[in-house]
């Protein structure tokens, strides 16, 4: 599978992943983290786990790492590819939102 | 007949003051940090001993704080080539972790640096004392006056024990002030500036109660031990940090001696607007004051007879005759991580990085009847309790409960606390059961050593080297 379009998923809070995919006809995994030397192996180890079940092969992905567990760093791979392979009619958001229309009034 | 009075001693300028002191190359020059990240006198003697070409000076502060970053500047220059402290803020520790001075850096802790002087082990040429308020003989305190910043605790072993002392002000007031924390017979010389710092900044961020939940869940814990021991009696004393879980446990405790109708005796340290409720509320009936971390304090040590102003030698010094640390039932303390023998660091992050240091963190430790580690289990994937930190700040045999969001866990050397903690329905653990449940979520971190030259040493405070910190290269 290839990336067709940039995708995002997570945050940049503490304890979470902010995760870029991106089109590119080789595969890169490019981590930042502040427990690289400590957790560094793992994140990648994990990211390959999860391309691999998804049979990416080809683009370019960003780890934006604020420490977050490995748990939360598959689930937020595995979303941001997931939406990077969606059809462009899939991702389109009437609300402009995440997939939510949320209607507040007072 | 006219009188001739004395002018005082006032130097028409900061430069002047340090002509008159002799001061020296490779001498020593003393600090005090109650302006916190606020405090321009450090800055501003340091780039007045630039200009007059002073090299190879030591400085011996009670802490480096993050607005004194200019001191990296006059490392680089040669100006400065030797620290001292306490403390030493991420801003300068940093600079320091990768090499940049070339003496190792000496850390105390609050009570031994009154101690070195004391007994000799440290010596300061010329002190530089920041008063809020002054008067011409050098009659000084931190109470009074546009700056004013409450307790000047840490300074009055350095003017005591320093071979010259100068008291900065930017409020010089009439002969003879009449609130005096440190006497005019220590003082050399006194300088008026424009301003000694910037009183917004003396309260820094961390002087708020946390709103994280998990914060919170540490702070009942912790309260909730601190009673299931036995402690809320008349009579209780107790320390708290500054930090958000410090300060909801101080807050949960307060409930809770209202409910029980208990009026504590003291609560000692640097001292927040939450204790100086709890006093004017009458659950203490004294505040022992080494340093006020934010105004409302500031402004209760100035009116209140009962917020009473203490030395870092009666705070906490070894070599005292006797000490506030030692009357502590109990004391909440934190850590960046914490050994399987209960040894903490609060000295470097998790790459070995300067960061903080002791402070009062072990002079509490040793003191109190109850010195309770208050920490998250797992911050930022990195697991608090590891089987040695990187930097012992603590030795593990004067702390005697760690507690945590998942639970609890009492020294081994403490277990007399077991049938009080699990009578009361605490979740209590072995530390190493506490550990494998944080490795359980994280993953096991890959151990890192640091090789690179010593750069600090950490002296205990009854003065023996604890531990050395090294050189990390990125």
């Amino acid at each position: 599978m290839k990336i067709q379009k940039k995708a995002h998923a997570g945050t940049l809070e503490s304890g979470d992943v902010l995760v870029t995919v991106m089109p590119s006809d080789t595969l890169t995994i490019e981590i930042q983290s502040p427990v690289v030397r400590q957790f560094g192996d793992a994140i990648e180890r994990s990211a390959r786990d999860v391309l691999d079940a998804m049979n990416i092969r080809q683009g370019a992905i960003h780890l934006d790492d604020q420490g977050a567990l490995d748990c939360t760093l598959r689930a937020r791979l595995h979303t941001a590819i997931s939406r990077a392979l969606m059809e462009e009619d899939d991702t389109a958001d009437p609300s402009g939102k995440d997939g939510n229309t949320v209607v507040m009034t007072e | 007949m006219k009188l001739s009075r004395r002018t005082g001693k006032v130097m028409p300028s900061l430069k002047d003051a340090i002509r008159s002191s002799c001061l020296k190359d490779g001498m020593t020059i003393s600090f005090h940090h109650h302006l916190r990240a606020g405090d321009y006198v450090l800055n501003d003697v340091l780039h007045t001993c630039t200009e007059l070409g002073f090299s190879n000076l030591t400085v011996n502060a009670s802490s480096i704080m993050a607005c004194h970053t200019p001191l990296v500047e006059a490392i680089r220059a040669g100006v400065v080539t030797g620290i001292e402290c306490n403390f030493m803020h991420a801003s300068v520790g940093h600079a320091i972790s990768q090499g940049l001075l070339a003496n190792d850096v000496l850390f105390r802790t609050h009570g031994g640096r009154p101690a070195a002087l004391e007994s000799g082990t440290a010596h300061i040429d010329v002190a530089f004392i920041a008063a809020s308020a002054s008067d011409p003989e050098g009659n000084c305190n931190g109470k009074e006056g546009p700056s004013a910043f409450g307790s000047i605790g840490y300074a009055m072993s350095d003017a005591v024990h320093a071979d010259y002392v100068i008291v900065i002000t930017d409020h010089l007031m009439p002969y003879p002030l009449t609130d005096v924390s440190i006497p005019e017979n220590l003082v050399d010389a006194v300088v008026v500036c424009d301003s000694i710092g910037d009183p917004d900044r003396i309260m820094s961020g961390t002087t708020r109660i946390t709103r994280d939940p998990i914060g919170l869940l540490i702070a009942d814990y912790t309260a909730r031990a601190i009673e299931a021991c036995g402690l809320l009696e008349d009579d209780f004393s107790f320390q708290t940090g500054a930090g958000g879980t410090s300060l909801a446990a101080a807050a949960y405790i307060g409930e809770r001696m209202r409910k029980l109708g208990v009026t504590g005796s003291f609560a000692s340290g640097g001292i927040t607007g939450l204790l100086v409720d709890l006093l004017n509320e009458g659950v203490f009936k004294s505040l022992a004051d080494v340093q006020c971390f934010d105004r409302e304090a500031a402004a209760s040590i100035r009116k209140n007879p009962h917020h009473v102003e203490i030395s870092a030698s009666r705070y906490a010094s070894p070599q005292a005759k006797s000490t506030i640390v030692d009357r502590l039932d109990a004391v909440i303390l934190g850590a960046t991580e914490i050994g399987t023998d209960f040894s903490v660091n609060v000295h470097t992050d998790s790459n070995g990085m300067i960061m903080g240091g002791s402070g009062g963190h072990s002079d509490t430790a040793a003191g109190a009847s109850l010195a309770i580690i208050a920490a998250p289990l797992v911050r930022a994937r990195l697991p608090l309790i590891v089987d040695r930190p990187q930097t012992v700040s603590t030795p593990g045999k004067t702390i005697d409960l760690l507690v945590t969001q998942y639970g609890m866990a009492y020294n081994p050397k403490r277990r007399d606390l077991h049938d009080c903690l699990t009578g009361a329905g605490l979740p209590v653990f072995s530390i190493e059961e506490l550990k494998e449940k944080a490795e359980r979520l994280t993953g096991k971190p890959r151990l890192l050593k640091n090789e690179g030259r010593i750069v600090a040493r950490v002296i205990g405070r009854d003065g023996d080297e604890l531990d050395v910190i090294r050189a990390v290269h990125k």
